[in-house]
C-alpha cells in the first residue's frame, strides 16, 4: 500500500526525522489559510498524488503572498498528473536548501536484506542515476534487523561531508527502526537536505507498506486514500480476489496467479487484449464465481468472458455449480467460453452441457473461441 | 529417482489440526507420504487424521524423528511456526503458507543459510515425487513417475505443465513449486543444483514469473554449472507496470523484472525458450523421441 507525502512525513515526525512544517489543504482556502498560519515568507504548494514527477508535471510550485498560493492552489487542485487527479495539496514552509543528497531503505530482493541507498545526488531520479553514474551510489544492507552501524556511518560521511554527517546518520538510524517497526517495503527520502544552518532535513518523504503486514499494522490501513485506487480492485480484494482491471475487452477468470498471468499472455499472443486481471483464488464457492463475473463485467467494455481453470485440489464441478450460479442470477449477455481442466473435469463439463456456456478442451482453443466470439465471429 | 523427497521421507504437519493443515494431511498419507505427526500447540497429546499431535516441534522431533516439516498456519503465525522448525533443526522445512509478511522472511532466509537447512516457500504449493511421496497440496492424480524434473513459481501451472508432459507419457522425477513471494527459501539454482545431482533427471522445466532477477541469475548459472538440459517458459509478458500480479512477487518495477529481459537472459545460456506451456512439453517430448 502506498502512502502520501504528507502521511510519510507524518510518520517521519513521529519516528523522530525532522521534516519541514507543513498542513494539509483540501481547498483553496485552506491552502491560502494555510500560509498564513504557517506564517513563512514562502512556501511550497505540493500536490498530493501516489505517482512520481510531480515537479516536472507542474505539481509543485512556490508561493511568497497569499495571492500566489490562491494561485498556485487553483492550478494544482484537479490537474491531472499521469492519470492521477490532485485532490489534496500539501503546504510547507520553504527550506534553505544547502546541498540534496538520497536516502532509502528497501527491500533488496537479491540479497534477500533490508538495505540502504544512499548516494550524494540527491533530488534526482535515483534510477537514472543507478544507470549513468552507479559509481555514485552506496548500498549496504542487515540480515537480521541489526542496524549495519560501521556502514552507515562511511555513508553519513559521503553524504553531506563531515558538517551533516551526525544528523545524516541519526536519520539513517531512526529510518531503518520506523521501517521495521511499521513493516515497510519502501521508505525514501529524495531529497534530503543539508539546510543553511547545517541542520539534515527530510525534504520529501514516500513510503510503501507490505499488504500481507496489513493485519497487524491496522492503524496503518487508516492512511488508505481510497481515490489512489480502483474501487473495484479494492472491493474483490476483500472478496478474496486478485483483481486488476485493464483496458482490453476480453474478460477473464483463472484460478492461480501464475496462470492467471499465462493466460493473458495467450491472450495478447492469439491477438486478443485482455480487460482484466482476475485470479479467483482456490476456493470453489460459488459466491466468489459470482462476484469474479461482477468485476469483470463492471467495467463496461467486455465483448467475451474467458473462463479457464486447472482444478488441482479445486474440484471442477465445484467451479461449474458456482458458473451456472452466477447465470441464474446475473444477466450475463456476453459469450463465455469456459475450459475446465483436472480434477473433476468431466464431471464439471457434464454439468455445463445445455448452458449457453461455450466449452473448450485445451487452453490455446479456449482463447482462441473468446477472441472469436469477442470479434462477433463464430467460434 | 526423485530430489529432496520421497518413500522413506519421515513428515511432521505443523497446523495439522486446522482446516487445511488436516485436510491436506488425510490427502498426503493417501498420496503415500510418511506423515509421523503433527504439531498445534495445546493440542499435544490428540490424534489427527490417526497421528499423534505435539504441542511443540522439539516435543515431535524427540518422540518420532522427522526429515521434513509441512507448514499450514496462517499467516500471522508462518514466522513463529518456521522459527520453531529453525531452532528444532528439521532438515527441510516447507512453508506452504500464503501472506507472510516479507519483512519476517528476511531474517528466517538467512537463519536457514546459516544451519545448512533447506527450506521450500513460503506462497508455495509444495513438492511431490511422484509415486513415492508429496508434501504440500499438489494434487498426485495427474503426476506420473519420469525423468523430467519441474520447477516452478506457481501451483496451477506447475499442474498444467506436468499435465501436458503427462498427457504426452512424459513421468516427472520430482516437482517442486518455489513460491511467488518476494523472497523463498530456495529458488531456482537451489532446486536446479539438487536436479543436476540426480542421475535419474534427464532433463528439467523451469515456469519463471515476472519480477526480481531472480531468472536472469539463474540464466547465468545454468551457463556456468548445470549439465542437465533446462527448458524454460516466462509468464507475465502482458502485465502493466507496477503493479502486483496476484503474487507478490509478481511486479515489473521500472523496467527490472520484465518478462523480455528474462527470456533474453535464458536464450543467451543457451535455454531454449517456448512461447507457450504446450511448445514447452513439444520440445521436452522432441528431446526424448531423440533419445
Amino acid at each position: 500500500m502506498n502512502i502520501h507525502e504528507y502521511q510519510a512525513k507524518g510518520l517521519f515526525k513521529a519516528a523522530g526525522i525532522p521534516v519541514p512544517e507543513g498542513k494539509l489543504a483540501l481547498t483553496v482556502q485552506e491552502a491560502v489559510d494555510a500560509f498564513e498560519t504557517l506564517g513563512a515568507p514562502i512556501v511550497a504548494v505540493k500536490a498530493q498524488v501516489h505517482v512520481g514527477g510531480r515537479g516536472k508535471a507542474g505539481g509543485v510550485k512556490l508561493a511568497r503572498s497569499a495571492d500566489e498560493v490562491k494561485e498556485a492552489a487553483e492550478a494544482i487542485l484537479g490537474m491531472d498528473i499521469k492519470g492521477h487527479t490532485v485532490h489534496r495539496l500539501w503546504i510547507e514552509k520553504g527550506s534553505d536548501i544547502s546541498k540534496e543528497a538520497y536516502l532509502s531503505v528497501i527491500l533488496e530482493r537479491s540479497e534477500k536484506t533490508i538495505s540502504f541507498i544512499a548516494s550524494a545526488e540527491g533530488g534526482m531520479d535515483i534510477e537514472e542515476v543507478a544507470d549513468k553514474t552507479p559509481e555514485k551510489i552506496l548500498m549496504f544492507g542487515s540480515k537480521d534487523y541489526s542496524f549495519p552501524e560501521e556502514e552507515a556511518k562511511k555513508a553519513a560521511e559521503e553524504l553531506f561531508g563531515g558538517e551533516g554527517a551526525e544528523g545524516a546518520l541519526e536519520i539513517m538510524r531512526k529510518l531503518f527502526a520506523l521501517y521495521i517497526e511499521k513493516d515497510l517495503q519502501m521508505a525514501e527520502i529524495n531529497p534530503l537536505v543539508l539546510t543553511g544552518s547545517g541542520d539534515v532535513i527530510a525534504l520529501d518523504g514516500k513510503i510503501t507498506i507490505d499488504d500481507n503486514a496489513m493485519m497487524r499494522q491496522a492503524d496503518l490501513g487508516d492512511l488508505r486514500d481510497l481515490k489512489e485506487e480502483n474501487p473495484a480492485e479494492l472491493e474483490a480484494k476483500e472478496k478474496g480476489l486478485a483483481f486488476i482491471q485493464l483496458d482490453g475487452d476480453i474478460g477473464c477468470m483463472v484460478n492461480g496467479a501464475g496462470l492467471a498471468m499465462a493466460t493473458l499472455d495467450m491472450i495478447n499472443l492469439y491477438g486478443g487484449d485482455p480487460a482484466n486481471f482476475l485470479d479467483v483464488g482456490g476456493s470453489s464457492n460459488p459466491e466468489k464465481v459470482v462476484h469474479a463475473f461482477r468485476f469483470i463485467l463492471g467495467g463496461g467494455n467486455v465483448k467475451a468472458v474467458l473462463i479457464n481453470i486447472f482444478g488441482g485440489i479445486t474440484r471442477c464441478d465445484d467451479i461449474a455449480k458456482g458458473i451456472l450460479k452466477a447465470f441464474d442470477t446475473m444477466d450475463i449477455d456476453v459469450p463465455v467460453v469456459v475450459r475446465l481442466a483436472g480434477t473433476n473435469a468431466k464431471e464439471g463439463n457434464e454439468l455445463l452441457k445445455g448452458s449457453s456456456l461455450v466449452p473448450a478442451e485445451t487452453f490455446a482453443e479456449a482463447v482462441q473461441k473468446t477472441i472469436a466470439l469477442g470479434k462477433g465471429e463464430k467460434a | 529417482m526423485s530430489i529432496l523427497i520421497d518413500e522413506n521421507t519421515k513428515v511432521i504437519v505443523q497446523g495439522i489440526t486446522g482446516r487445511d493443515g488436516s485436510f491436506h494431511t488425510g490427502q498426503m498419507i493417501e498420496y503415500g507420504t510418511n506423515i509421523v505427526g503433527g504439531v498445534t500447540p495445546g493440542k499435544g497429546g490428540q490424534e489427527a487424521q490417526g497421528k499423534p499431535v505435539f504441542n511443540s516441534v522439539q516435543e515431535a522431533k524427540d518422540a518420532v524423528g522427522m526429515d521434513a516439516t509441512v507448514i499450514y498456519v496462517p499467516a500471522k503465525f508462518a514466522k513463529g511456526a518456521v522459527q520453531e522448525a529453525i531452532d528444532a533443526e528439521i532438515p527441510l522445512i516447507i512453508c506452504i503458507t500464503e501472506g507472510v509478511p516479507v519483512n519476517d522472511m528476511v531474517g528466517l532466509y538467512h537463519q536457514v543459510k546459516v544451519k545448512g537447512l533447506k527450506m521450500i516457500g513460503p506462497n508455495c504449493p509444495g513438492l511431490i515425487s511422484p509415486g513415492k511421496s508429496k508434501i504440500g497440496i499438489m494434487p498426485g492424480s495427474i503426476c506420473i513417475p519420469g525423468k523430467v524434473g519441474v520447477i516452478s513459481r506457481s501451483g496451477t501451472l506447475t499442474y498444467e505443465i506436468v499435465h501436458a508432459l503427462t498427457t504426452q507419457g512424459i513421468g516427472q522425477s520430482t516437482c517442486v513449486g518455489i513460491g511467488g513471494d518476494p523472497i523463498v527459501g530456495s529458488n531456482f539454482r537451489d532446486i536446479l543444483t539438487e536436479f543436476d545431482k540426480d542421475d535419474e533427471t534427464e532433463a528439467v522445466v523451469l515456469i519463471g514469473e515476472i519480477g526480481g532477477d531472480e531468472e536472469e541469475k539463474t540464466a547465468a548459472y545454468i551457463k556456468e554449472n548445470i549439465k542437465t538440459p533446462v527448458f524454460a517458459y516466462i509468464v507475465g509478458a502482458s502485465a502493466p507496470e507496477g503493479r502486483t500480479m496476484g503474487h507478490a512477487g509478481a511486479i515489473v518495477s521500472g523496467n527490472v523484472g520484465t518478462a523480455a529481459t528474462k527470456q533474453k537472459a535464458f536464450r543467451e545460456a543457451g535455454v531454449p525458450v517456448a512461447n507457450t506451456l504446450d511448445e514447452m512439453a513439444a520440445m521436452v517430448a522432441e528431446k526424448f523421441s531423440k533419445a
